[in-house]
């Protein structure tokens, strides 16, 4: 059902010559590439410079455009590209740009507020997996109907922070007075609707700035894109509206289907990214932690759900831990392996008499294990035990965690003649195999660590140190 | 010489002829091709229309806005998922006051746009037979009942409003209490005593034991139809026969592999157990620590079971209680204030994982979810509800959120 491309549809528009210009060996590696999207068309010079070639060319750029279309939002290193996707599926190939996230600001707020909030989206960091996740921009709101206010307020936080910003009014004249004010910094304009669309577009053209379309109705989100499209503007976001609560289907269902008629029916007007506005959950008012709650749940069903962008208000610590890691989660290239390298390697600068741990090679576990050891700056030895890329709890469920494969990897990492002692610290989920392996490894002895390697420097404190000095 | 495709042909004709089109006419054609062209093409063949940067402010031409209406994608999927019934009757040979139905979808999950849901996700709330470490926000309201199981079955369907529960007979294992199997089956009788919903059960996971444990508890809910959580490779024969003959539901469990779910499914069909009996479970890791290989693996097997593979074609189930294994959904305030974590509070981290995990299981194609958390189910159920939910009504205005104060 998916219209991806096969490796010979693009090979046969290419020059064919082998020359290897463009760093592949043949052509027809670099079409495979090409797909994958590993390289660029631009690096076949031959295919830009050479005029036969020219119809082929244009035919290539034509097919490599992914169904929904990259946008660019904002301008230097924090710039974002929103869509470029090509899939339904991310195991068909792999999402490519993770959900950009936008917290909400509005012209009325007093300078302090506004300083701390952009401040803090600024730089809000949560580490996981070797990954620092981060926020993505800023979104203006004129509530104040003051083209000057507005201008103003998006002078501050430009001044605060070099992030890309959505400005958001239906009134030409405020988003006029804005884009003056955030000038070169493409902002996304939101929005163009049925009734502004001349005024917004005119802007669009004069200011060079992407669009976002706003019409919870599909036809009329659907029209507005193509008129758009007509006047030559082709950086486009649909906003076909974020409903919440007991209408949250309705949203559900409208961004599948847009997502869906993108790249599997073909459907080209709506072939552009899609943003949602959890924060419209706001619109009941503020009631603390239960908005907090609906609109993370929200934001979150569109990261699963197609959403290339989100305007967020709540910037309570535990909702954007769960909207930053689903996200990390989904937009994760599931080509890439889960299993990390089995044996023994030294975190830190370990000796004989040093503690080994025990874990799995499943990436996840071994890399939060690893971190927390380093973090803790724990000399140490990590044993990694292949387990097929599973997790401790169902490797030692599914048996791939088990005493011959620890005494096995004991023999062959040669830890017998790296460390003096014989005691060997297991994960708490594998606490189920510790008597079978004291049997296995002859004369280890196997002491349960936590269920958690958060906990070691205190295990360590209890188990270890205390052992060590008795 | 290479092939030039058939809407290129129309649109290097057009553009042979581009100074004899009206901009309007031209543009209906446009339509007519695909899009991705005319915006390749745009400046080459719309000389009438002045570039972006030159035009002057305030004065570009714009076309008319024309209505085109937006038509739903069709898909048609020729495959469909086996409808299967959890629990009986009395008319049934059993004992359960309502049954719960699975299955029976023809499209992917939630496609609203192409036809219904017709047996909308369910949840089970876990049961275990001697008190465990648990999360505190989970632990906080069972502990009163935790020495109880048949009163901890009670508090789920009646307090916390779950459709089903397991028990989990981990005492069972060798490892643990070494509980022995005639013990761990009173256990099931009470529990099928205290509640009237179908239930699961569960062993402790030990592949020795197993076996022994889940066919005596097969045998004592003979004819309940009851879930048997569940068969492995290793373990599938017995618990098969077990099933086989005290008329019950197998969930056919393999970890995060898709192949050796198709293998297992073949294997426990080839022991003659239907399809109209199996429930299939792919694994469920944490949000966090690999639940996109479950996403993934849940999509690839319904997308698959919808296009007509008939090995994949059973209802799926997801132990979304894994969520609980992650550290952010337990650990403490304390401890992420020492490790510098900025986390926020443990008592929401930990429902909203569960909650996400098993929201994003459902989208994938989960159909009975395995949970743990009161406030993680409410909030669920009342997903499922507004996600199947498709009667026309009057929605409110949204757009003012722009001008919100």
């Amino acid at each position: 059902m998916s219209k991806r491309l096969k490796p010979l549809d693009i090979f046969k528009y290419l020059p064919k010559t082998n020359c290897k210009i463009c760093g592949e060996e043949t052509c027809m590696a670099f079409a495979m590439k090409l797909i994958e999207r590993e390289t660029e068309l631009a690096l076949c010079t031959p295919l830009f410079d050479e005029s036969k070639y020219q119809e082929n060319k244009d035919t290539l750029i034509v097919m490599l455009r992914p169904p929904v279309q990259p946008v660019k939002i904002g301008t230097g290193e924090k710039s974002v590209i929103v869509g470029g996707e090509e899939v339904v599926y991310r195991h068909e190939l792999t999402f490519y740009n993770e959900t950009r996230i936008f917290i909400d600001v509005h012209d009325e707020m007093d300078s302090k507020e506004l300083t701390e909030r952009v401040n803090f989206v600024d730089e809000y960091t949560v580490f996981r997996i070797g990954v620092h996740l981060k926020l993505n921009g800023i979104a203006v709101r004129s509530v104040s109907n003051d083209p000057a206010k507005f201008a103003k307020t998006v002078e501050e936080i430009l001044k605060l922070a070099d992030l890309p910003l959505v400005l958001c009014t239906f009134d030409p004249k405020i988003m006029k007075a804005g884009l003056d004010a955030a000038k070169g910094k493409r902002p996304l304009i939101y929005a163009a609707t049925v009734t502004n669309w001349e005024d917004i577009a005119k802007l669009a053209m004069e200011y060079n700035c992407p669009v976002a379309v706003f019409s919870t109705d599909l036809t009329t989100l659907n029209s507005i894109a193509i008129t758009l499209q007509k006047a030559g503007i082709d950086e486009l976001v649909l906003d076909p509206g974020t409903y919440f609560g007991e209408n949250i289907g309705a949203t559900l269902n409208n961004y599948t289907l847009l997502r869906v008629a993108a790249i599997e029916a073909g459907a080209e007007s709506v072939g552009f990214p899609l943003m949602g506005v959890p924060a419209t959950v706001y619109l009941e008012g503020d009631k603390g932690t239960e908005s907090a709650w609906n609109e993370t749940i929200v934001g979150s069903m569109l990261i699963d759900r197609f959403a290339s962008m989100l305007i967020v208000h709540n910037v309570e610590l535990w909702s954007l831990l769960a909207l930053l890691t689903l996200r990390q989660t989904i937009y994760t290239d599931p080509r890439i392996h889960p299993a990390v390298d089995a044996g023994l390697i030294k975190i830190g600068n370990p000796g004989v008499d040093s503690p080994v741990f025990l874990t799995t090679n499943f990436a996840l576990t071994f890399y939060t294990v690893k971190t927390d050891l380093e973090q803790a700056a724990i000399d140490s030895w990590l044993l990694t035990v292949d387990t097929e890329g599973i997790g401790v709890e169902s490797a030692v469920a599914g048996g791939q965690l088990n005493a011959g494969a620890v005494a096995d990897l004991i023999k062959e990492t040669g830890l017998e003649e790296k460390v003096k002692h014989r005691k060997l610290i297991i994960p708490g989920m594998a606490a189920r195999i510790s008597g079978e392996t004291e049997d296995s490894t002859g004369g280890w002895q196997i002491l349960v660590g936590p269920r958690d390697s958060s906990a070691i420097p205190k295990f360590l404190k209890q188990n270890w140190e205390a052992e060590a000095t008795a | 010489m290479a092939e030039t495709p058939e809407p290129f042909k129309r649109l290097l004709a057009l553009l042979s002829e581009v100074e004899e089109i009206e901009l309007e006419n031209f543009k209906l054609e446009a339509e007519e091709l695909t899009l991705s062209l005319t915006r390749a093409m745009m400046p080459a063949i719309m000389p009438a229309m002045p570039a972006p940067e030159m035009a002057k402010p305030g004065l570009p031409t714009l076309p008319a806005f024309q209505e085109v209406e937006f038509k739903s994608p069709a898909i048609e999927y020729p495959g469909e998922i086996v409808e299967v019934q959890l629990g009986a009757t009395k008319s049934e040979g059993g004992t359960r006051e309502y049954v719960v139905k699975l299955g029976g979808q023809k499209i992917m999950p939630f496609y609203r746009f192409l036809g219904p849901t017709p047996n909308p996700p369910v949840v089970s709330l876990d049961v275990f037979d001697m008190p465990l470490k648990l999360a505190k926000a989970v632990r906080s309201n069972i502990e009163d009942v935790m020495e109880d199981p048949a009163e901890w079955a009670k508090r789920c369907i009646n307090k916390f409003g779950a459709d089903m529960v397991t028990i989990h007979l981990i005492s069972t294992d060798p490892y643990i209490k070494d509980t022995p199997v005639k013990e761990a089956a009173k256990v099931v009788e009470d529990v099928l005593q205290a509640v009237k919903c179908p239930i699961i059960i569960g062993g402790s996971g030990n592949k020795d034991k197993d076996p022994e444990v889940l066919t005596k508890a097969a045998e004592v809910a003979e004819g309940e139809q009851v879930l048997i959580n569940s068969a492995d490779l290793h373990t599938y024969k017995p618990v098969v026969e077990a099933a086989k003959k005290y008329g019950h539901i197998v969930l056919s469990w393999t970890q995060l592999d898709i192949n050796n779910q198709k293998k297992l499914n073949t294997l426990i069909m080839d022991e003659g157990f239907p399809r109209e009996r199996m429930i299939i479970d792919p694994t469920t890791a944490s949000l966090g620590y690999g639940l996109e290989y479950t996403y993934s693996i849940m999509e690839r097997i319904r997308l698959a079971a919808l296009k007509g593979d008939e090995i994949l074609q059973m209802p799926m189930s997801s132990g979304t209680t894994n969520a609980w294994g992650a550290r952010e959904a337990f650990l403490s305030n304390k401890k992420c204030n020492e490790l510098g974590l900025p986390w926020g509070d443990v008592a929401l981290r930990g429902p909203m994982w569960e909650t996400l995990s098993a929201m994003s299981v459902m989208l994938a194609g989960a159909d009975l979810l395995m949970m743990m958390h009161p406030g993680a189910v409410a909030g669920f159920k009342a997903l499922v509800k507004a996600f199947t939910d498709d009667t026309s009504r009057d929605m409110p205005p949204i757009g003012n959120w722009v001008t919100m104060k």
